[in-house]
């Protein structure tokens, strides 16, 4: 079952597009699902290269890979959407064998497919064909299993969804430790030897020219994962001559906690507050774009007012991450603390407004579906007027005489990490980084979702895609947000904040949706397959802080150590987000 | 001119050395009091805006929630508790434990028995005080709960968990007078 999207004009489009790819490859669509086709394994990478390069299709943007456990198979879910003409999205999928499940891997056609397959391989399992460096994203190397498959039991397991039986009716205290049969459940492989272990070779270390004929070799160095620079636990492998970074890899998971597990046991409405601990500096916009994914699910639409609610707490929360981003990126040009306090005193003062109207400055827990938790309270939209309205203007006026023609920043930033649009295109790039390689690219204009084809406000773009670019683009997108925030709250309308009766367990009809909003850190997108109980059958969330970290090498390479904490910076990831 | 950039954010920086004195001469003679408290976490504050936490302790707004805690209708002496479940399955962590009372006959009463709550692992997310139906779990004010020892004293049973409906209308007067009001019309 499919889940009709909101705008007919774009299904008709893609309607044509899907005909234009039977005639043109054919045999390759095994069968047209309303939810997506399901493609022939071995034409994937033919596809897909098609669909990219065709000039009247120009689907060049893979949103997401993720796969679903079924009982009989293991499917492959592609989102493809196509940035140049904002048409969209075209799902592929591909089924793969329950036993030995392999796929082609899409990376030789989307970079960006790069840590989405990894993190596939890793969880479920899959393993892709011709990927360049197939291991384990989130999990260490010697751990057994795959957590994501459906007869992998976490620790601590007790039933396979929640209300657990323990607790009511009847329910008598037990600690945690003690309560489930499982126990920690932490397993090793078959004559696994923590001891004698010894990790797969990493990518070999090739010196470089430069190197030639001096008494010297390539060194390698792990920043991380305890580092100020690393903003959490985070880790890069740096292959260095000299100074200079060689080759650069990220590695993570070391805040991996299986979030897509604990919401596949969860009800629904509990996974609420779980999303607000993905990214912890932007709650309200991951709850939003959880919600709007169930609600495509049980297709019902907030009231007017609630939607009016909903866009002026996504733009405070972006205001919230851009004054936290480049308050931090310049403690890692060495400003230490100057202006990251001068963001956070902003921050803070807008989440008194969060705290006013959801009770918490920082786990929101505040979108509801059809509806937000509590309506705005009294004094909210006066005091938010003043603080953006009034105040937002002058303290970004300040920023820039502060910091934009700072030479040391200047020096420090322009020309260094650059990314040219068609890499930032291929490697899935999104939000503010997208946009200051000079792709025109936002969501909110793209597919708009709430209401935002109401607003009147421009997308700014940079034109080097380099550290400054990407500062810069940020600073003009919060004048833009404080536009989008003086027009919804003149606008917003007094009424309802809730469609129907909010109840507390929904039972969404089989189906499966994915609903993308523009984040602050870029596209952070929801994948939600309903089985018709109260738990989602599978849930998975694209994370736009994993995705933006796939070029960090290539953008490394050939600056100094000191360059990449600063480019890594620019990124605008949390850890939180990209462990999951 | 080179350097004229870096002159012109030290001035940034200076401006807000000197407010933050300026904003400081308010709170003579009287270090802490509220009204400059108020002012400095409003849109109008300038300089640094630090609050010197205990001394002085940040407003809290009403809907500010940490940890859960039942009601007692003090009128009839009671919780209002029924012992439904509902907080129990909606919590997301779980960590809600109800045993409803019995008769001595083994007759299921609408009131629990036992209540506990494992604020170890509570994430205060407040689901189950707002999908309540009978209002008889609130969401706290009170933040300062730490304790030395993680797995006894943060084990909430139904004595510890439990505050009079007076405790609830003085520190949520907005929300006590709605719900007063929607329960006189029912």
């Amino acid at each position: 079952m499919s889940i009709a999207t909101p705008n007919p004009a774009a299904t008709t489009t893609v309607t044509r597009d899907i005909g234009r790819l039977q005639e043109a490859v054919p045999g390759a669509i095994v069968a047209a699902e309303p939810s997506g086709l399901v493609i022939a394994p071995d034409r994937l990478v033919e596809v897909g290269s098609f669909l990219r390069d065709d000039p009247a299709l120009l689907y060049d943007y893979l949103s997401m890979v993720t796969s679903v456990d079924y009982p009989d198979r293991f499917e492959l879910v592609y989102y493809l959407y196509s940035m140049v003409r904002h048409a969209g999205p075209i799902v592929l999928k591909v089924q793969a064998d329950k036993a030995d499940p392999v796929v082609p891997s899409l990376v030789p056609v989307w970079a960006g497919a790069d840590l989405q397959e990894r993190e596939v391989y890793d969880m479920m399992g899959v393993r892709f064909s011709g990927h360049p460096n197939l291991k384990r994203l989130l999990m260490w190397d010697g751990f057994a299993g795959f957590p994501l498959r459906k007869d992998y039991r976490e620790p601590f397991f007790e039933e396979p969804a929640k209300p657990f039986a323990s607790r009511w009716p009847e329910g008598k205290y037990v600690r945690a430790e003690e309560r489930a049969p499982y126990k920690d459940n932490v397993q090793y492989p078959a004559g696994f030897d923590p001891q004698s272990y010894t990790p797969p070779p990493d990518v070999p270390i090739v010196p470089s020219s430069e190197m030639e004929g001096l008494k010297t070799q390539p060194l390698v160095v792990n920043m991380g994962p305890q580092h100020p620079s690393t903003h959490g636990v985070f880790r890069m492998r740096a292959v260095l001559d000299g100074e200079r970074v060689l080759a650069l890899e990220p590695i993570i998971g070391y805040m991996h906690r299986n979030h897509e597990k604990i919401g596949e046991r969860t009800p629904y409405m509990g996974i609420i507050p779980y999303t607000d601990r993905l990214d912890y500096i932007t709650s309200m916009t991951n709850n939003l774009a959880y919600v709007l994914t169930v609600e495509k699910l049980l297709g019902i639409k907030p009231p007017e007012r609630a939607e009016y609610i909903r866009v002026i707490m996504s733009e405070l929360t972006r205001l919230v991450n851009h004054f936290v981003l480049i308050g931090f990126l310049f403690n890692d040009l060495g400003t230490f603390f100057t202006p990251a306090l001068y963001g956070l005193e902003e921050r803070e003062l807008i989440l008194d407004l969060f705290e006013m109207a959801s009770g918490s400055r920082m786990m929101c827990n505040y979108m509801r579906f059809g509806g937000v938790a509590q309506d705005l309270p009294d004094g909210f939209i006066e005091r938010a007027r003043e603080l953006t309205q009034d105040r937002l203007p002058k303290i970004l006026d300040q920023f820039e005489v502060y910091l934009n023609s700072n030479e040391i920043f200047q020096m420090r930033s322009i020309g260094v990490g650059v990314l040219p649009p068609a890499a930032a295109i291929n490697y899935s790039i999104t939000g503010p980084m997208l946009r200051a390689s000079g792709v025109k690219y936002d969501i909110r204009r793209a597919e708009p979702y709430s209401i935002y084809d109401r607003f009147d406000f421009d997308i700014p773009v940079g034109t080097n895609g380099d550290v400054y670019d990407r500062y810069v683009v940020r600073l003009a997108e919060m004048r833009q947000s404080g536009r989008i925030l003086e027009q919804a709250l003149a606008q917003i309308p007094a009424g309802e904040i809730q469609a129907g009766k909010k109840a507390w367990s929904v039972r969404p009809p089989k189906g499966e949706a994915y609903a993308r909003i523009e984040g602050p850190k870029g596209e952070l997108g929801f994948y939600v397959v309903s089985d018709g109980s109260a738990t989602p059958y599978r849930y998975h969330i694209r994370p736009p802080s994993l995705v933006n970290l796939t070029p960090l090498g290539e953008m490394c390479q050939g600056y100094k150590v000191a360059d990449t904490v600063v480019i890594f910076g620019s990124i605008d990831i949390t850890l939180g987000e990209v462990d999951r | 001119m080179y350097g004229t950039g870096i002159i012109k954010g030290m001035w940034v920086t200076l401006r807000h050395l000197i407010d933050t004195y300026l904003v400081d001469g308010r709170r003579f003679p009287r270090r802490y009091n509220k009204e400059v408290l108020a002012l400095e976490q409003s849109p109008q504050a300038r300089g640094i805006f630090t609050v010197q936490y205990p001394d002085e302790r940040l407003p809290k707004p009403e809907r500010f929630r940490y940890f859960p805690f039942l009601l007692l209708d003090t009128q009839k002496g009671e919780l209002r508790c029924t012992a439904c479940g509902i907080c129990a399955k909606v919590c997301p962590p779980q960590c809600i434990w109800i045993t409803r009372a019995k008769t001595p006959e083994g007759k299921p009463q609408p009131k629990p028995a036992e209540f506990t709550i494992d604020l170890s692992v509570c994430m205060g997310c407040g689901l189950c005080a707002e999908f309540c139906p009978f209002d008889s779990i609130k969401m706290d004010h009170n933040y300062e709960i730490s304790t030395r020892e993680r797995l006894q004293t943060l084990l909430y049973d139904k004595e510890k968990l439990t505050r009079p409906d007076t405790y609830y209308a003085e520190g949520w007067p907005i929300a006590w007078a709605e719900e007063e009001a929607t329960r006189r019309k029912k």
